[in-house]
């Protein structure tokens, strides 16, 4: 055995290039540290401090906040914010509950097309579903002259019927997740001591999807008082906080009352995430591992019932689109239903440089978005130093920051005088920078999930090999974690090619973008076009999932020789800490 | 054996605490070349963190690692010059069983063939050949094992940290993997720390085992030491199986009185008169029926229960009548045949001095 203790001792003359692995760790740290302070924290920053000054720059204290609760048009935003969130909340929490109920716990037929069509207001800008009902319902829409009742679309009903079917699938797949998990053992006990089936989905059922109830209801809460699309094209003159952002800075350039509004703003949303990462904290006892899966019943009537409901809605949901689809190829939407194509010329608006910009942000923004938080999230979970839990912290600051005031934060930011970062105003590079922080926190989340459920030895068995952790992060960590890394990069496109909100503040001509092209043309008059400009958004959309899932599919085959590690308990509990 | 070369592992003084609880209260031992040394005690004690702390993995508060005489005490784990096998195995689950053994061999520089022909080696050493180009999940757990073992051994460390590497494998794999390590172990001869808190593991594996407990090092010694002579009431409890009965110092040093009688037991240093004492006999050191007719230490005993374990039974006794203490006895078949036991027979019961060990008890409250 000589070649075996040949070496032992000798040739350890590692010291420099440990000492330089620990530096790039550091480094690598810093960079990470930076990002989150210069596109997160100082611009949010300036949004706090100009709230506090006036248009010339005098500091005024509270007073913009005390005008902006006494003036009667401006305060009146809070509270039809509110009541429009609670509306739709209870409502899209409410339908989603059952359509996803009926989804995993019947064997009805059709489960999988349900769903797919449920998913599919995700790949549209939230607007569009707003510009589909004013055709449908609106003055001129074809129900109202074809039934003759006006429903009464502007204002908050409108709102709320929009935001309940642009954030229906949110809910139904937060629903699914929670309803999916149910611990047969539980159901069969209820049913020996012979409790009745509504007694059984009282005490069994709803406490299980607790927190998954919660979890829906804050979610869609945030959508809703954050969005900006919806109210702006149906709102008429029922004014939420948003588009009062929007109205104060893009209106009246009264920008200081935009950061007073803004900062308003970010109480409910903060607060609502706040409270659900309480409650999330909560949720992960409630299925234990010996758990065993539940079969779902044959109740033949309730689940002839529930089929004919998730019909209905899915019916709702493809009749939207063929309003979008139709109304964009037909001469003059309800009145001339000959085929065209002439809405597709784009004649305003940046025309196809919008598309063509959005594809390339978008692909641009998947790459750095799913590089920064999947490398940030490997230094703050596997690399703990004292600053990672300050940084962890931060990371998941954004998703409590509307996307209007992540906009307006970085006009103020990269749009003031003297500042060195002005260069980034008015290139795609701010508006990929400012996607990635915009969806940064749930991307975030998977990348730290995945890395949580790998051996946490890996590390030190690589060290104690004197191999660098930044060898062992290619060669070991990222193709173990290759399905969620590419989960987040599909996240962070398709959010890019539908998000309005923050870079309707940052486009500038030449950098127009798809989705506030529909906004422009909407606004402009040019209905026809703007669904026209959303067919092909959401065209792109299902094309790039089609692309992930294949690519997808792909990766699960390579690597299923060795996928069956994971769902073997390869870390076991330690003896001992 | 005088050897004038440093021992392979010195540790002077560790201490660690975590917040406010103290894992190791100024721990010294040496490990020496060659040898294969067991940190056994229960969950808590201290023992796992004194690996982490050999390995680099984790910083002691005060103290001094050496290996080889080199003090390593702020190298990174990776200066350090050992492999490590985890309980968990800790295989990259992406990579064949080839690429993880030779995963700490080409940072190294090493040439392609030069790492082929190791890898070729160390698979051959665990029995392993045929498995080269498979995926850990593809193998057992006991197959796991030993390939972390190789990709440990690859790099020709000089010394070899085994963090509790039986646990997670069921008893059949784990009785045949403890022979496989240690046959290794001997061949390579390799020196070897292995934490465990099963006890039959260290005292079949090891050369000298270091039985832990609250941070403190209780007992140094080889297996036989450990268990012949317990140097604690908790050493006793721990290994192995020990019948410990509650007595008080006699005026006579080496004798000790347990209800009625007056026993004579080894000599213990310490032991005041009137003082509490423990005493322990190990069950199989128990005589019974006619072995125990001309010894010493003689007593009466009841039977109270029989249980049949296979290779030998059990005898539950209750001795100094109703309500006095029990004591267990192992018999061999042969042995049981011979006498005629049934629950409730009263037996003649020896406690024979040279078997017979006493503890100084702290008496309560002090």
């Amino acid at each position: 055995m000589a070649i075996l203790r040949a070496g032992a001792g000798a040739g350890r003359a590692v010291r420099g290039r440990l000492d330089a692995e620990r530096a790039v760790g550091h480094a690598c740290l810093a960079v990470f540290g930076a990002f989150l302070y210069v596109f997160l924290v100082w611009p949010m920053a300036q949004v706090l401090w100009r709230s506090l000054l006036d248009n010339d720059g005098r500091f005024l204290g509270l007073a913009n906040y005390l005008r902006y609760f006494r003036t009667p048009a401006i305060a009146a935003s809070i509270t039809n914010s509110l009541t429009v969130s609670l509306f739709a909340m209870v409502l899209t929490v409410g339908l989603a509950f059952v359509y996803a109920y009926a989804l995993t716990r019947t064997r009805m037929p059709g489960r999988g097309v349900f769903r797919l069509v449920a998913m599919l207001p995700i790949f549209a800008p939230s607007l569009v579903s707003a510009i589909a009902f004013v055709y449908a319902f609106g003055n001129n829409g074809i129900v109202t002259r074809q039934t003759g009742i006006n429903i009464g679309i502007y204002g908050a009903k409108g709102i709320v019927l929009a935001e309940v079917f642009y954030c229906f699938p949110h809910a139904m797949l937060i629903l699914v997740a929670a309803l999916g998990a149910a611990d047969a053992r539980l159901y069969d006990a209820a049913a020996a001591l012979g409790a009745s089936r509504l007694k059984i989905f009282l005490t069994v059922t709803l406490p299980g999807v607790k927190y998954g109830l919660m979890s829906a209801c804050f979610v869609v809460f945030t959508l809703v008082i954050t969005d900006f699309g919806i109210p702006k094209v149906v709102g008429g003159k029922f004014s939420v906080m948003a588009t009062e952002i929007y109205n104060q800075v893009i209106g009246q350039q009264n920008f200081t009352m935009g950061a007073t509004v803004s900062v308003v703003l970010l109480v409910p949303a903060g607060l609502a995430f706040v409270v659900d990462r309480l409650v999330q904290r909560r949720q992960y006892a409630l299925v234990s591992a010996a758990a065993r899966p539940l079969e779902p019943g044959r109740g033949r009537a309730t689940q002839a019932l529930l089929f004919g409901y998730c019909s209905l809605i899915a019916a709702c949901v493809v009749g939207i689109f063929l309003v979008i689809l139709t109304s964009s190829v037909v001469n003059r939407w309800p009145y001339d239903f000959t085929l065209t194509l002439k809405h597709y010329r784009f004649d305003t608006a940046g025309g196809y440089t919008a598309l063509f910009n959005s594809v390339w942000v978008a692909t641009l923004t998947a790459v750095a978005g799913t590089l920064v938080t999947f490398v940030g999230a490997y230094l703050v979970e596997k690399r703990r130093t004292r600053a990672t839990g300050v940084l962890y912290v931060l990371a998941l600051l954004p998703v409590s920051v509307p996307g209007m005031v992540l906009g307006l934060a970085y006009i103020f930011a990269f749009n003031a005088p003297g500042s060195a970062l002005n260069t980034l105003y008015g290139t795609l590079a701010i508006l990929v920078v400012s996607n990635v922080v915009h969806y940064f926190t749930v991307p975030f989340l998977t990348a730290t999930t995945s890395l949580k459920q790998m051996d946490a030895e890996f590390e030190k068995v690589s060290a104690s090999l004197g191999v660098p952790f930044y060898r062992t992060f290619w060669r070991v960590t990222v193709p173990i974690a290759l399905p969620s890394v590419v989960g987040i990069s599909m996240y962070f496109f398709l959010n890019a090619m539908v998000t309005l909100s923050a870079v309707v503040f940052l486009v500038a001509p030449g950098t127009e973008l798809a989705a506030v092209s529909v906004l422009l043309l909407d606004d402009a008059g040019e209905s026809a076009q703007a669904t026209a400009m959303s067919v092909l958004i959401i065209g792109v959309g299902l094309l790039v999932r089609l692309v992930y899932w294949i690519l997808l599919r792909g990766i699960t085959r390579r690597t299923q020789a060795w996928t069956v590690a994971t769902a073997q308990p390869t870390a076991r509990p330690r003896s001992q800490p | 054996m005088a050897d004038a070369r440093p021992p392979a592992v010195a540790l002077e003084g560790i201490v660690k605490a975590f917040g406010s609880v103290t894992a190791l209260r100024e721990v010294s031992l040496t490990v020496r070349d060659g040898e294969f040394v067991c940190f056994l005690g229960p969950s808590g004690c201290g023992k796992t963190t004194l690996l982490r702390i050999i390995a680099g993995l984790e910083r002691q508060d005060a103290g001094v690692v050496r290996m080889a005489g080199r003090d390593v005490s702020r190298l990174p784990p990776g200066q350090r010059g050992y492999g490590i096998v985890f309980q968990s195995y800790a295989l990259f689950p992406n990579l064949t069983v080839a690429r993880n053994v030779a995963y700490g061999l080409q940072t190294r520089r090493a040439a392609r063939r030069d790492v082929e022909a190791r890898v070729d080696e160390l698979l051959g050493l665990v029995g392993l050949a045929r498995h080269r180009q498979r995926y850990p999940a593809q193998l057992s757990g006991g197959e796991q094992q030993r390939v972390a073992l190789a990709r440990a051994l690859a790099p020709s460390p000089s010394l070899l940290l085994l963090d509790e590497p039986l646990s997670a494998l069921d008893a059949r794999v784990r009785l045949a993997l403890r022979q496989e390590i240690k046959a290794l172990q001997r061949r390579l001869g390799i020196t070897t720390i292995m934490v465990t808190h099963d006890q039959e593991e260290a005292l079949t594996m090891a050369d000298r085992i270091v039985v832990m407990d609250h941070g403190v090092v209780e007992q140094v010694g080889t297996p036989a030491d450990i268990y012949g002579e317990p140097a604690s009431l908790f050493v006793a409890r721990f290994v192995g199986h020990m019948n410990l009965l509650e007595a008080v110092a006699d005026a006579r040093p080496g004798w000790a009185r347990l209800g009625p009688h007056t026993l004579r037991h080894r000599p213990t240093p310490g032991a005041r008169p009137g003082g509490p004492l423990t005493l322990g006999i190990r069950p199989e050191e128990v005589r019974i029926g006619a072995a125990a007719r001309a010894a010493e230490n003689r007593l009466t005993a009841r039977v109270t229960s029989v249980q049949f374990q296979g290779a030998f039974t059990r005898l539950g006794l209750r001795t100094c009548g109703e309500g006095g203490p029990a004591l267990e006895c192992d018999l061999a078949a042969t042995a049981l045949a011979d006498l005629e036991v049934r629950e409730g027979a009263e037996l003649p019961v020896a406690l024979v001095p040279g078997a017979l060990r006493a503890f100084v008890t702290a008496p309560a409250g002090g």
